[in-house]
């Protein structure tokens, strides 16, 4: 075991566990807005697939990774539009639309990516950004201050949404249309407005999420997110809704999933055993959501569709 | 809401809007196939054809709709007592891995015990997968969508370990393949044919679960338990329903049914082995996703949900005949049958709304008693309240006493 834990491999799993805890950053911190306003939206892997698509998709034509982020973003608020007209107008289960959603999205990529693409082809990957003077620190430089700058952004939106929800008029609007509709309601707060907007920056940050996804890996293929949209979603239960708690959990992921990989080509988990360490992610989930369950509570009005006078 | 509908006009538009919800994603389909540059039209007969167009067809389409209406009752006795059931393809994984494993160290026995004997250990499989997180919602308050979806994925990556691993066929070591898959299971433990050479008792045993359900639901105290917390958990309580319990066993039936589900699969199948790709879709055909909407295609009752399933298998079987025909990539199937998820469960609340409108009109008029039987546990009774109505004072009420 004593080789695992040397300086230089524990660096780079750090970096790493940075590097592959950003798109469920993103993804979970979008996801946390709809559900502070009450809306579920399980649809967030299908989001970050056809966000993924497309981003790959715009790199590969343009070779402007900065393009694909932005492809990634508009499919993202699209596809967050419709949900929103799904889950707050038509006010569907949203237990259930958001598989819908996840199956178009499954279905979607891998058939666009089959017409427009077919064999994959590697893209452009976002250029590392050394930081001046930080990135020169031993250890810590290599595992702090040599990424790309989406990541340094990416960890940057977390006390803008920390801001944005506990200081802002918009973020007290979201609390109290998550917590008591009927009251917000009763001040004039437009309920399915807010709710709308939650879904719109809920699915844009999938979109971003899948699109850094693909450009990071510099590759596109069926099922690329490999379920990396439920584990965001059972993120926000993780962080208990909180920004902060979210990045952490987020963290926590990218490390476990680091640390597989790298034990896994050092092959200190023996390949035979390699689907049982894959468990690792959701056993911790569910774990950590009897722990959560236990302290903390969902907003009242999580999954609940608003109907005035009710 | 218009007004000049008698209560029958009404129930039979309340039961046709899944369907015409399932014709629309279809039509949003066709604009698709347009796009890819087939013929939408021509698209659309080969699917009707391959899923209705003669005896084999019939019999391809039975068998596919065999699992969801496993599925779909299972999600019927779930929802009813408003627990929301998104792991039935875990559920399945396990009831096909407890059948199989059963079926592998069981020793020699005829087929008259050897069948029913893997399709209990199957049974028992999906129970423990559905047990798992109906006790943790019931005892911790963990939400069943999310363990649900997380057991999904433990179930896939066991399914996968046990393949490649300690169950697979010795044949494929040797030959050094190593295609993650079983041997032949004992043919003792093939589910018997009942006519040609591939129509298996199967789909006849799923139609007895539904059947049998109808009668738990409606006719047994426990099926009324199960409603009434359904209903409501708050006066379900007050009632003295052990409520806790009884939502923890609504998962447990509603996973034993996607376990035997499983179980069908693999001892249905034609290579009766249990084989995968590394996906829970690989091997359940996206059942457990699907049984949740033939369930509501039938109105979340187990004896609608027996055509709401032979219409969803068509649409599947008819939908590969499509995919050969007009030679679009698969993916467009698993597209297409998201978007009928969708619609579907977006429509459901009008065809709830629908039947609630009726039973409030009958009970003004003073023909039957309050309370139609037929409410969906998925939306409120009161949704179509007029506003103004001050329902404070009863929502505080039964705020949660936990």
């Amino acid at each position: 075991m004593s080789e695992v834990f040397t300086t230089a491999v524990m660096v780079a799993v750090v970096a790493s566990a940075i590097r592959l805890a950003v798109p469920l950053l993103l993804a979970a911190l979008g996801e946390t807005f709809g559900q502070r306003s009450g809306v579920l939206n399980l649809g967030v892997d299908g989001i970050m697939l056809l966000g993924a698509f497309t981003g790959y998709y715009a790199v590969l034509k343009t070779d402007n990774v900065w393009l694909g982020l932005l492809a990634g973003a508009i499919v993202g608020l699209v596809l967050g539009l419709a949900s929103a007209v799904i889950a707050v107008t038509l006010k569907a289960e949203q237990g259930i639309s958001g598989i819908g959603v996840y199956l178009f999205g499954l279905g979607m990529s891998d058939l666009l990516f089959q017409k427009l693409v077919g064999t994959p082809i590697p893209i452009d990957q976002f250029p590392a950004v050394d930081i001046p003077v930080l990135s020169d620190i031993p250890y810590i430089g290599e595992m702090f201050f040599q990424h790309s700058l989406v990541i340094y952004l990416a960890f940057l939106s977390i006390p803008v949404a920390t801001f944005v929800i506990n200081r802002t008029t918009f973020g007290m609007k979201i609390r109290a249309v998550g917590e008591y509709p009927d009251a917000a309601d009763t001040l004039g707060v437009s309920v399915a407005g807010v709710r709308y907007a939650t879904e719109i920056i809920g699915g844009t940050l999938a979109g971003i999420a899948g699109a850094v996804l693909a450009i990071t890996l510099g590759i596109f293929q069926q099922n690329l997110t490999n379920g990396a949209g439920f584990i965001a979603i059972a993120l926000v239960y993780f962080g208990a809704w909180r920004p902060t708690g979210i990045m952490l959990g987020a963290l926590l992921f990218g490390f476990v999933n680091a640390l597989v990989l790298e034990l896994k080509t050092l092959e200190i988990i023996p390949r035979d055993l390699s689907n049982i360490a894959a468990m690792a992610p959701a056993i911790i989930t569910i774990l950590a959501l009897v722990f959560v369950a236990r302290r903390f509570r969902a907003p009242s009005a999580l999954t609940k569709p608003f109907t005035r006078g009710k | 809401m218009s007004i000049n509908l008698n209560n029958r006009q009404r129930r039979i538009l309340a039961y046709s809007i899944p369907v015409l919800a399932v014709f629309a994603a279809l039509l949003f389909g066709a604009v698709m196939l347009v796009l890819l540059g087939a013929n939408p039209v021509e698209g659309y007969s080969e699917m009707f054809i391959g899923a209705f167009g003669s005896g084999n067809a019939l019999i391809a389409t039975i068998l596919k709709a065999t699992p969801l209406l496993f599925v779909g009752t299972g999600i019927v006795i779930a929802f009813r007592a408003n627990v929301i059931n998104i792991g039935a393809e875990g559920q399945m994984v396990l009831g096909g891995l407890f059948a199989t494993i059963a079926a592998l160290y069981l020793p020699e026995m005829p087929s008259i015990i050897m069948v029913p004997a893997v399709l209990i250990a199957g049974l028992a499989g999906g129970a423990l997968w559905g047990w798992i997180p109906g006790a943790l919602k019931a005892y911790y308050r963990v939400n069943e969508i999310l363990s649900t979806i997380m057991l999904n994925i433990v179930a896939v990556q066991l399914m996968s370990y046990l393949l490649r691993g300690p169950l697979i066929d010795p044949a494929e070591i040797e030959r050094g393949t190593r295609i993650p898959q079983t041997e032949r299971l004992v043919e003792s433990a093939d589910l018997p044919i009942i006519f040609g050479d591939r129509f298996h008792i199967g789909p006849l045993i799923a139609v007895l679960c539904a059947i049998a359900t109808y009668y738990l639901l409606w006719r047994t105290p426990l099926g009324y338990r199960l409603r009434a917390v359904g209903l409501s958990e708050h006066a379900a309580r007050y009632a003295g329903i052990p409520v806790r319990r009884t939502i923890a066993l609504a998962l447990t039936m509603s996973g034993a049914l996607a376990g035997l589900a499983g179980a069908v699969l693999v001892f249905g199948s034609e290579s009766h082995r249990m084989v995968t790709d590394g996906s829970t879709v690989g091997f359940t055909g996206s059942a457990g996703f699907n049984g949740i909407v033939a369930a509501l295609l039938g109105g979340l009752h187990p004896i609608w949900t027996i055509p709401a399933s032979f219409l969803f298998g068509g649409l599947i079987v008819g939908g590969q005949a499509l995919q050969r025909a007009v030679q679009v990539p698969s993916a467009l199937i698993v597209a297409l049958n998201g978007l009928v998820v969708v619609f579907v469960v977006a429509a459901d609340r009008y065809r709830v709304r629908l039947l609630s409108t009726e039973g409030r009109e009958e009970a003004a008029e003073g023909e039957s008693p309050p309370g139609g039987e037929e409410e969906s546990s998925l939306g409120s009774v009161y949704d179509a309240a007029p506003r103004g109505t001050d329902s404070y004072g009863q929502d505080e009420f039964g705020d949660d006493p936990r």
